[in-house]
């Protein structure tokens, strides 16, 4: 039910037209995803704050329990900025006309997402078979990839729409059942008897990006704070001690896991600890050949909506000052500049 | 003494004021909507939240009357006749049960026993709460779809027959006892014509409820259907396809309800509801 009335806040938050950028407060929204919980504990241990006031303005970072809703919300203009993955920041808020920057690369998926089946040892055993998923979803993206990588098309499963919510426990319960999801759903679905995982996202490595975006035309102020606070955290994070032993504990508890469940799933996410590898990975070569992966995907699937005649309709700009798409109407940009600021101690 | 044509407690508003006040806040709504729609669209034109009426007749012409590329069926009549299926399914099925357990329970006291404390208690639990366990027990296909509307509206149709029966006056029953009816003459002759009228009464208000239960269970695990197409679109914030949908969805609603209303008083002109 809060999905309606999700639904109604957003039509509320819709009357008032996007607020003006001028300001000294600031919005950001996140949902709950292993590769996003750092921004809790970025917020909740003071980081934020501390970055906030280092750049004279103060952001509030609010939890939005649907990942969905979360965007929608940063496109109707209630969020300056939002976590989401590179998919969707190019489906929700760029070809809905918001000009949306990639301002950090924090991690990508590198098995956190995955094809289950039972009864079945391979993709080829898909075929034929109902699939649950969440259509449209970076699941469905991964579902597409595998199919094409087996030869086989979309036309050869049955697609179920499924809520996330459910997906792990409806895929147990059923005796032939197959299932395309992200963790923690995934382990909990892998948990089951005679459960295969035929497919995840580790062979088709960084092409599901976790990312912070932010409104291309927010001051600077306020991505100079997202960066230093990610970064700190990323700091903390990986540092091998008792306070990263701790700050894992904070996130896997906020996560709602235990410590062991919350590391299983980072293993499985390739997390950007050092900026300047965030750097490196948004100005290399395979960035630009995965967004044409996903664009073409989208635009097939009618996520373009219906006005758009090709996939050139919305432009997405690379650091080298490339663009995939219309160069005229670029929506989404991908920029390595406060990345690299991290890296080199300069933010 | 004067007339008041709109305020005031004796006011007597004559038919066109009737119309043009019913018509008022539809005109206001459509006003606003129309308003902010254009605000964001000028600034913005890919704004997705509130697409113009324009935007919303595409979507309906691509939806309603062109084949889908992929599938070639027509995607809204496909959803449309879908869920229809599944809500008249669920919908007539309570019918059928409540009618028969609340005109039992209601006449034969032993069934009244058995039957009133489950039948209440049934009633108040909260449908959505087990819809989880319905999906996982029935499967994801039709079959927990009709059962979740049923679960959902069966108990109240079946108190609301219950009340009925247990209201018609005793000595009716006994006079049709002394006339030499048996007793499942005295049900289905004497007592089931009296209470379908009301059952035709229940239904209509129902039928809200089971819209809600139905696009609840579409949006939990489903392949077609109305409120499946509402949470599919919804990932792109397709509001172009979402709105035309909510208002085809009143639309039928409405539709329901009134063929409803005419059998009632086609039926039974001697009900006064």
């Amino acid at each position: 039910m809060h999905k309606l009335i999700g639904l109604i806040a957003l039509l509320a938050a819709a009357a008032l037209p996007g607020a003006a950028l001028a300001q000294k407060s600031f919005d950001v929204c996140w949902s709950h995803y292993t590769g996003w919980e750092p921004w809790a504990y970025a917020d909740e241990k003071g980081l934020l704050k501390k970055w906030a006031a280092k750049n004279g303005i103060s952001v509030k970072l609010t939890l939005v329990n649907d990942y969905v809703e979360s965007i929608n919300l940063y496109t109707a203009g209630k969020y300056q900025a939002c976590a989401m993955t590179n998919m969707d920041a190019l489906t929700i808020p760029a070809v809905g006309g918001i000009d949306s920057t990639a301002l950090i690369v924090g991690s990508f998926s590198n098995g956190n997402d995955g094809i289950v089946i039972k009864k079945g040892a391979a993709v080829k055993d898909l075929k034929g078979r109902k699939i649950k998923l969440v259509q449209f979803s970076v699941s469905h993206y991964l579902l597409s990839r595998a199919l094409a990588l087996n030869g086989m098309r979309e036309r050869d499963v049955t697609l179920v729409n499924t809520s996330d919510a459910d997906i792990a426990s409806l895929f147990l319960a059923e005796r032939d059942g197959a299932a395309v999801t992200w963790n923690p759903m995934l382990l909990k679905a892998r948990s089951g008897k005679d459960v295969t995982l035929i497919f995840d996202s580790s062979k088709t490595p960084g092409e599901i990006i976790d990312l912070m975006v932010v409104k291309s035309n927010a001051p600077d102020t306020l991505k100079k704070t997202l960066a230093g606070a990610w970064y700190e955290t990323m700091a903390v994070m990986s540092g091998q001690d008792k306070a990263s032993r701790d700050a894992l504990a904070f996130m896997a508890q906020k996560a709602g896991g235990t410590l062991a469940e919350f590391e299983a799933q980072i293993k499985t996410t390739r997390m950007f600890y050092k900026a300047g590898e965030a750097a490196a990975f948004v100005r290399g070569p395979e960035l630009r050949k995965t967004m044409e992966y996903v664009r073409s995907f989208s635009f097939e699937h009618g996520l373009y909506g219906q006005g758009a005649k090709s996939k050139d309709a919305v432009g997405i700009a690379f650091p080298d000052g490339g663009t995939l798409g219309n160069a005229k109407n670029v929506k989404l940009r991908f920029d390595a500049v406060l990345m690299q600021a991290a890296a080199d101690a300069k933010l | 003494m004067r007339r008041y044509l709109f305020f005031g407690v004796h006011a007597d508003p004559p038919p066109w004021l009737r119309r043009l006040a019913a018509a008022l806040p539809f005109v206001l709504l459509l006003a606003l909507y129309l308003g902010a729609s254009q605000l964001r669209l000028a600034e913005n034109p890919d704004d997705k939240i509130l697409p113009s009426l324009a935007q919303m007749a595409d979507a309906v012409q691509r939806l309603a009357f062109r084949p889908d590329p992929r599938s070639e069926e027509y995607v809204m009549l496909k959803d449309t006749t879908s869920s229809l299926a599944r809500l008249a399914l669920g919908v007539g099925l309570s019918a059928a049960t409540g009618l028969l357990l609340g005109l039992n329970m209601g006449l034969f006291p032993g069934m009244g026993a058995v039957l009133l404390a489950i039948v209440t208690f049934v009633s108040i639990v909260p449908p959505l709460a087990i819809l989880p366990i319905l999906f996982i027990s029935l499967g994801v296909d039709e079959l927990a779809k009709v059962a979740l509307i049923f679960l959902g509206i069966f108990p109240l149709i079946t108190r609301d027959i219950y009340n009925t029966v247990a209201a018609l006056p005793r000595e009716q029953i006994t006079k049709a006892l002394s006339l030499g009816a048996n007793e499942l003459q005295l049900a289905y002759r004497i007592v089931l014509p009296q209470v379908m009228p009301r059952l035709i009464e229940t239904v209509r208000l129902s039928l809200g409820a089971a819209w809600l239960f139905l696009i609840a269970a579409e949006a939990i695990a489903s392949t077609d259907g109305l409120g499946y197409r509402i949470f599919l679109v919804r990932r792109y914030l397709a509001m172009d396809v979402i709105i035309p949908y909510v208002l085809w969805i009143t639309l039928l609603g409405y539709l329901i309800d009134w063929l409803l209303r005419l059998a009632l008083r086609r039926l039974y002109p001697w009900y006064q509801a």
